[in-house]
């Protein structure tokens, strides 16, 4: 965050509620990071840290009764002259001219589900070439010329047969990479990927990885890389995000994250987890209790419940600030530092 | 773990599972669906058998042929009872598979989908007991409280619904009313890919402790590699339908011999950024069990097929001591593990 | 080794909240009580239900007259409409209705006379009853202050043959509501439990099953009414007529219900814990009745009660077309068949309020219907 050169995407204390009838849900509640061009950003983070919903928000997506209450979503676009200009995606209307100009040609979203992401009464062809002349000054048969090398691009065979197919003919491997396709034709510079491996086979994973990671080199984009398992992050990103209840918790390079993680949360995480590296048939470190309903978040810092270093007095009542502990590591945690989130 | 001499819990043997493809006005079968293809393996008391593969490799259905949710179409699966007798459950009638239904229980993948969301606790996990002669009310409320208790949960719990319990505790709960009537045998289909990272230890370290404790046998249906290195005995590894390669874990994860199983492991991502991995590349796709190639069903995608590959199907045979390969060049070939 | 076992706690902190608490032990039906609370327009539908079922079950205690009571004289009394305050305070009145004899058509043409008034209070004595054929009692909700003053009370007003339509009104609402009410329950155990064989069993059962549902929904309903209505016998006692009108109307209402029935019991067979009950050992029965019947019971009843006003307008137009229940039972189809002609409704237009009530119920039990629908099921299954 504090390079020198302006970061593609830059994320100022984020906070998107969802005011139920039950109470409000404060699913993202102060998030704030900086995303560089052609960096693989890692956002990983388990059930109800907010991961997902801070991708709606950059997108604008977020269904009511969520919204954006606080903070702000700078994205630097290039102008059609070639100058720089930053834009706040919070301050735009989500249904406007300028949020639909920016979403899907600027930033694009690998969804986590291939299956209900397309269409079923249309072809692949026919929702592909839709998102190209939605974006591109060009005529349908510009537009399925630049469609089919896309297929191609992505390593499907017999694209030009694919084209015409629907959805549901083609694998699930290929139909991720379909989805990577129709997100890719208008050569976006910022890709958000949610979760897209989850659904699929760890051979397909393993396909789709790779695809990610020529194409990215390729084309020079960014990609936020949002899930669950560690492994995945472990391989894909240069920098890691780590969120908890609406909070990041810890960020750095991939590196310190896994080898020399500062946060509790993190250090436990990652020693629960099986690996094939690790002494088999042992009891696993788990972290003691469940992630807390979102509707019971405990005061101050969110993950002391279930902290084994946790400080009574302090950690119950304030909340920590993500502040940075050595050159490029971030932690919000009391046992670094002592300063609590501006109310 | 590994004893040649005595038998086995449980013996499957060319067991198949086929679903017919019916079209057209009179409902012709026009095909089969080979979800399970001649499979053979054996299970022994007290062990963790792993059955591994990816989608469609058959691996759920062997499971419920096991249990006989379903019938299967042909082949043996002989169980040792509690009594001492062996009997093929493939056999029996659904009368005279009544009895031994409580020496083998089974622990589901979905957490929401396993609980009957209007029963309560005491319901849920007593119900095993009402119906296999527990007929007091009282007496099922103390061993209901023994069993929550037993699985890390407060018995003064058995009053509520499911819907006030998260994931990992409603797995609990499934655990809880799998153990009930004292199985031999449990069967758990995915029990940990539903969960939040952090509770799939928890209840990772519960299975454990419960085997130890009550001496059960696990038959691990999984697709995550790490999770099944750290807590099967054995490995099976199935792809579309039939078993490939079948080792003890270490040897297995360690020296496989079969190609599949190497690019499966080799495509595993490690969580730790310095070591490469899950980026080796297996082209092509699953093909479909309704359709399978000739000869050994993996062929097409394999990097060292040979003529032979595309004709003969391999049989499983015994490479090294307790390690069965189901591959015509597995003498030959030196593949790499990852651990 | 036990003690190392983490015990797991529902919720971070020790203390629990009474509401919490309270729901983690509540029950479907509670859930969907509190859920169907918050809607009011479905409370106060409710509310007018029950009314209406009070009427059901004691239609004499509501009457002013005997309904039945014909006088030609008092044919075509207009409405009375109640004045709740006068002079002297609260004072329950009506005003009188004055009658003249037409010199031309020698009939009596009946007025309202503002300027008397007849003094009305509740609970007076009026005719005897039994109340559900158990005891006899006089009490009626609303009467003449004076019980034997020779006025009367004409709420609704009377029709052509000087009945009295409000105390008519009353036992048409107790036809008319019960017919609705036996037809669909009747539908819902046709439904249930041939839904439940095609769903559960599969194979030849739903074969045949779903092929007579089909054929039963391609009949035309209005001939098949009418074949019906037909074949009864002319000699047949009204309360005869309407047993058999109802189970005419519930022979062909259950296939909808049927299908739906069929199409959960399909999905709930691959349910996870229905499994869990088969391979725990549990009779089929058991699985039936205690796992897959209560899993859809609250979409049923919500169903169910969207298919009462259904039954209740069926009936309605075929009593209306003389088809269905017949004079001299009553019912509010019965009383509509007075206001058949222009004539009529020109000249006594009270004779159409039977319409408006079975606007009205209609209207209730839609809104009751869809507030169970929502709380039964607030993800839209």
């Amino acid at each position: 965050m504090n390079t020198p050169i302006q970061p593609l995407l830059s994320v100022r204390d984020l906070k998107t509620y969802f005011m139920m009838d039950e109470g409000v849900v404060k699913a993202v509640d102060g998030v704030t990071f900086d995303v560089n061009s052609g960096q693989v950003f890692g956002i990983v983070g388990e059930s109800g840290c907010g991961k997902s919903v801070t991708m709606k928000a950059v997108l604008r997506i977020v269904e009511p009764p969520g919204k954006i209450v606080h903070g702000e979503i700078l994205l630097n676009c290039k102008t059609k002259d070639g100058d720089c200009q930053v834009i706040d995606l919070a301050k735009l209307d989500a249904n406007g001219k300028e949020m639909r100009s920016i979403r899907g040609a600027e930033i694009a979203l690998i969804p986590q589900e291939p299956m209900s992401s397309f269409s079923p009464v249309h072809t692949v062809g026919d929702q592909i070439i839709e998102a190209i002349m939605l974006h591109q000054p060009v005529d349908k048969r510009g537009a399925r010329q630049i469609a089919l090398q896309m297929l191609k691009d992505v390593g499907i065979p017999m694209p030009e047969q694919r084209l015409d197919e629907y959805s549901w003919q083609l694998s699930g491997g290929l139909r991720q990479r379909a989805i990577i396709a129709m997100a890719l034709s208008c050569n976006p510079r910022l890709l958000i990927a949610d979760e897209p491996t989850t659904a699929v086979d760890v051979t397909t994973q393993a396909q789709v990885l790779r695809l990610l990671r020529n194409l990215q080199q390729q084309r020079n984009a960014a990609i936020i890389f949002i899930t669950h398992d560690l492994g995945v992050i472990a391989q894909m990103a240069s920098y890691v995000m780590v969120m908890y209840l609406g909070l990041v918790v810890e960020q750095g390079p991939v590196d310190d994250i896994f080898h020399a993680s500062k946060h509790p949360y993190t250090q436990a995480l990652l020693r629960s987890i099986p690996s094939v590296n690790s002494t088999p048939r042992v009891e696993l470190p788990t972290i003691s209790g469940s992630i807390p309903h979102p509707f019971n978040k405990p005061k101050g810092c969110p993950f002391h419940p279930r902290c084994v270093k946790s400080m009574p007095g302090k950690c119950d009542v304030r909340t920590p600030a993500l502040l940075p502990v050595g050159e490029k590591q971030w932690v919000s945690c009391f046992l670094y530092h002592d300063v609590e989130v501006a109310a | 773990m590994t004893n040649a001499n005595t038998t086995p819990l449980l013996e499957v043997k060319n067991l198949h599972k086929y679903f017919p493809i019916r079209k057209g006005f009179f409902r012709k079968t026009v095909g089969n669906v080979r979800a399970v293809d001649d499979v053979t393996f054996f299970v022994n008391e007290g062990e963790t058998l792993g059955l591994v593969g990816e989608s469609g490799c058959g691996k759920t259905t062997t499971s419920r042929c096991i249990l006989r949710a379903m019938a299967p179409t042909s082949g043996e699966m002989l169980f040792r009872t509690k009594e001492g007798q062996t009997v093929d459950l493939a056999k029996l009638t659904r009368r005279e598979l009544r009895p031994l239904r409580p020496q083998m229980q089974m622990i589901f993948q979905d957490p929401y989908g396993s609980l009957n969301p209007r029963m309560t606790l005491f319901d849920i996990v007593g119900e095993p007991l009402l119906v296999n002669g527990m007929p007091n009310r009282k007496e099922r409320e103390e061993r209901v409280a023994e069993l929550l208790r037993l699985v890390g949960m407060r018995p003064e719990f058995m009053q509520r619904f499911p819907h006030a319990f998260s994931g990992g505790q409603r797995q609990r709960i499934g655990i809880a009313r799998a153990l009930s009537v004292n199985p031999r045998l449990v069967v758990a289909d995915e029990p940990v890919s539903a969960l939040d990272v952090s509770v799939q230890a928890q209840i990772l370290n519960l299975m454990l402790d419960l085997q130890k404790r009550l001496n059960l046998t696990y038959l691990f249906v999984a697709h995550n590699l790490s999770v099944v290195k750290h807590i099967c005995d054995r490995v099976a590894v199935m792809y579309v339908g039939k078993l490939v390669e079948m080792a003890d874990t270490e040897e297995l994860y360690h020296s496989p011999k079969h190609p599949y199983t190497a690019a499966l492991m080799a495509a595993v991502p490690v969580a730790d950024p310095r070591i490469n991995s899950g980026s080796v590349e297996l082209k092509g796709e699953v093909p479909s069990p309704a359709n399978p190639p000739s000869g050994c069903y993996f062929h097409p995608r394999c990097e060292f097929v040979v003529d032979a590959c595309r004709t003969e199907t391999p049989v499983l045979r015994e490479i090294t001591s307790n390690h069965f390969v189901a591959c015509h060049r597995a003498d030959e070939l030196k593949l790499p593990g990852i651990a | 080794m036990a003690a190392n076992l983490p015990v797991e706690e529902t919720l971070v902190s020790h203390l629990v909240s009474k509401a919490e608490e309270r729901v983690s032990v509540a029950s479907n039906w509670q859930l969907v009580w509190w859920r169907f609370r918050k809607n009011r327009l479905a409370i106060i539908s409710l509310i007018v239900l029950v009314f209406f079922y009070a009427i059901v079950l004691v239609p004499d205690f509501f009457s002013t007259q005997d309904p039945e009571a014909t006088e030609s004289a008092l044919a075509f009394i207009p409405m009375q409409g109640i004045s709740f305050f006068d002079s002297s305070g609260f004072n329950l009145s009506v005003p009188a209705v004055v009658g003249k004899r037409n010199p031309v058509t020698l009939r009596m043409e009946w007025k309202i006379d503002e300027t008397k008034k007849v003094p009305i209070r509740l609970f007076v004595q009026g005719y005897k009853y039994k109340v559900l054929g158990l005891f006899e009692t006089d009490l009626h909700l609303i009467g003449p202050t004076d019980p034997k003053s020779a006025d009367w009370l004409y709420l609704f007003g009377t029709d052509r043959l000087g009945r009295d339509q409000w105390s008519r009104m009353m036992f048409g609402t107790r036809t008319s509501m019960t017919v609705g009410l036996v037809a669909v329950a009747l539908s819902v155990i046709f439904g249930v439990l041939l839904g439940g064989i095609s769903g559960y069993f599969g194979g030849w059962p739903d074969m045949i099953i779903q092929r007579l549902i089909e054929l039963l929904q391609s009949l035309p309903t209005i001939p098949i009414w009418l074949a019906m209505s037909a074949a009864l016998p002319q000699g047949w006692r009204p309360d005869q007529v309407f047993f058999a009108i109802t189970i005419i109307l519930s022979l062909i209402g259950w296939t909808t219900l049927g299908r739906e029935v069929r199409g959960r019991f399909l999905s709930l067979r691959e349910e996870d814990f229905v499994l869990a009950a088969d391979l725990a050992g549990c009779s089929r029965f058991r699985i039936i009745t205690r796992h897959m019947v209560p899993a859809f019971m609250s979409h049923i009843i919500a169903t169910s009660t969207l298919a009462i006003p259904v039954m209740i307008i069926n009936e309605t137009s075929l009593s209306y077309l003389g088809l269905g229940i017949r004079p001299p039972a009553i019912s509010w189809g019965v009383l509509l068949q007075e206001a058949q002609n222009i004539q009529t409704v020109a000249q006594a237009p009270w004779l159409l309020l039977p319409g408006v009530v079975v606007i009205l119920s209609v209207l209730a039990f839609n809104l009751v219907g869809d507030g169970l629908r929502d709380a039964a099921d607030p993800y839209g299954h």
